[in-house]
């Protein structure tokens, strides 16, 4: 069992993590930026390393620092939560080399995974289509990528392999735009993920994002804990993700678990991960898949009762899946509404000293944040600084319970996303349910457009 | 070091009105402090800041970052900041004279000292002329980013 974990992240999930490790009689450690000693999980610390400026890109993205903490700690493990290095590949060999237990798959999964190309490919192999387009890259003769746009018909999506989260894509209504598209997306590819590999695919009209949780350990086993639903976006950031999918049937579940059990076993995964697909007119399409814990996985806690990260430290620490396939049950439904520091309707950040927070409880309502009365949060990293979830026996109970959630919090100090969540719980085809993944979008240019 | 020994020096200590004491023993020496309040804001009050780093590799019982920060403060002049976490050595190998002692004069890049990272020996040279007028960093400790590590003047 893992005795000692350095916590490579901050904010939320950091706490959250820290919680599964007491949870376990796990020691932590956790590393901050400068700005960030004050965070709610450092404070709860057994101890705590500076490990550089409020910088990311030295501190949280630096592996030298993270791994260095975890030398001078003499921890036995590195958790690196989402985002920052989660998906780096290189930062997992180096945790691995140093002779660490990188809480995830292996390194070499981690790579395959984060190029969309290959990772299309290797899905396929297993029976798992992706979106239909170009085979690899786009080829260096326009005339090629014209023939294959062509086939797969318009409008298709130019992508960046190393992209990821909605980064690095654009779209291409007509032929005479392909050519430049094609050329502005490398450009922007390689300034932001350093690599200017790029594919076409087809772009849906109406797809939903369902995704698959599965939970894999060392000894072949792999369990699927449900889909959730994430089409409630802006700019491909998700705002509001639920469990179980609306619609999607205990057949369609059966065969889609069953289909990425299996990819798992023939990749090896280790660890907790997520299987991303588009949604439309009954195909399941892949787009890529997390290997990490993600934001959303609340929700699907409480459906099925299992500890997501608990699992991922008895997995990492050389245990099995604490369940096997037929002990996942999916009871009820989960609704979770991201908590950012910004503007309701401009969505500009809004950082600031909190200096009333109140959280609301009670049966059915979780609240995951490290938020507390007098934190100031820091201008430097992403707004988000919490997540209310909900549960209930069935969807509209659990919309009910969200919605008097929010009415029922308070955040004062700062500026939040609270306002607009309201607005989206009650709103017709939120509540419908089914909606596509530019419902949103195009719910505030009609709104916009009106004014 | 008998534990049972340690144990009544902790007692002895929180008895008494003394902050910190240290006592050496021939080859063992042991020092122990007692970590200072710091108030926080409203709900927070309960919670105590933990020890900023703990480690196996010597006898000191919790050195508290605040004491730390209280030396340093007490002595004026330029502070040498770790531009890393790592291990501080004052010396390039074991046994080794020091780079620096106090009283040295030093200049602008010159070497005060080696901070170990990942395996890896980095120099760490001084940004400013004058005096080495403390060593604040223990040989063989560990360091965070921007601790203090010599007083210049």
């Amino acid at each position: 069992m893992i005795k000692k974990l350095l916590i490579a992240n901050r904010g939320e999930i950091a706490l959250r993590i820290l919680r599964a490790c007491k949870d376990l009689g796990i020691k932590t450690v956790a590393v901050h930026s400068e700005v960030d000693r004050d965070l709610m999980h450092v404070r709860l610390a057994d101890e705590s390393v500076c490990i550089g400026p409020a910088d990311s890109r030295e501190s949280y993205l630096l592996p030298s620092s993270i791994i260095s903490a975890a030398e001078i700690t003499n921890a036995d493990a590195i958790h690196p939560g989402f985002g920052f290095l989660s998906e780096n590949s290189d930062f997992a060999e180096q945790v691995t080399q140093s002779n660490f237990i990188f809480v995830g798959p292996r390194s070499e999964t981690i790579k395959l995974m984060g190029d969309k190309i290959l990772a299309k490919k290797a899905m396929n192999d297993v029976g798992i289509t992706g979106i239909p387009g170009s085979k690899g890259q786009v080829s260096k003769d326009i005339s090629e990528n014209k023939k294959i746009a062509k086939e797969v018909g318009y409008p298709v999506l130019v992508k960046a392999a190393h992209g990821g989260g909605g980064r690095g894509m654009r779209t291409v209504e007509k032929e005479e735009d392909l050519e430049e598209a094609i050329k502005l997306t490398k450009n922007e590819a390689k300034l932001a993920f350093g690599n200017d590999t790029v594919f076409i695919e087809k772009f849906l009209q109406k797809p939903r994002h369902i995704e698959f949780q599965v939970l894999c350990d060392n000894f072949g086993n792999a369990i699927c804990l449900g889909e959730r639903d994430c089409s409630m976006q802006r700019k491909h950031q998700k705002v509001i993700e639920e469990a179980p999918a609306p619609e999607i049937t205990h057949e369609i579940r059966e065969k889609m678990s069953k289909l990425v059990t299996d990819a798992c076993k023939e990749i090896n995964y280790i660890g907790a991960g997520t299987f991303e697909f588009l949604y439309q007119d009954g195909e399941f399409y892949f787009i890529e898949m997390n290997t990490r814990i993600q934001v959303e996985h609340p929700v699907t806690e409480m459906i099925t009762g299992i500890d997501i990260v608990r699992q991922q430290l008895l997995i990492a620490s050389g245990q099995k899946v604490g369940y096997t396939q037929d002990q996942v049950e999916i009871r009820g439904h989960a609704i979770e509404c991201r908590i950012n520091a910004e503007n309701s309707e401009t969505f500009i950040p809004c950082p600031g000293t909190i200096d009333q927070f109140h959280a609301p409880g009670g049966p059915g309502v979780r609240m995951d944040t490290h938020i507390y009365n007098g934190y100031r949060v820091p201008p430097n990293y992403d707004s988000m600084i919490g997540k209310l979830i909900s549960y209930g026996n069935n969807r509209d109970a659990a919309i009910r319970r969200m919605s008097n959630a929010l009415n029922e919090i308070v955040i004062g100090g700062i500026e939040t996303n609270i306002n607009l969540q309201k607005k989206l719980i009650l709103d017709d085809e939120f509540q419908k349910g089914g909606f596509s993944i530019n419902y949103l979008e195009n719910k505030f240019k009609k709104e916009n457009g009106s004014k | 070091m008998d534990i049972r020994k340690v144990k009544k020096l902790m007692e002895m200590l929180e008895e008494s009105s003394l902050g910190e004491m240290e006592i050496i023993e021939g080859e063992e020496s042991i020092r122990l402090s007692k970590s200072s309040n710091i108030p926080t804001q409203n709900l927070v009050n309960q919670i105590p800041l933990p020890a900023s780093i703990e480690t196996s590799k010597s006898q000191e019982v919790s050195q508290s970052m605040n004491e730390v920060e209280e030396v340093a403060e007490n002595i004026s002049g330029h502070e040498i900041k770790s531009p890393m976490v790592g291990t501080f050595y004052e010396a390039p190998s074991p046994g080794s004279k020091p780079f620096v002692s106090v009283g040295d004069v030093v200049k602008v890049g010159d070497t005060l000292c080696i901070i170990e990272a990942m395996k890896m020996l980095n120099q760490i040279e001084s940004d400013k002329s004058g005096v080495i007028k403390a060593i604040i960093a223990e040989n063989a400790q560990p360091v965070e980013f921007n601790q203090v590590l010599f007083i210049i003047e």
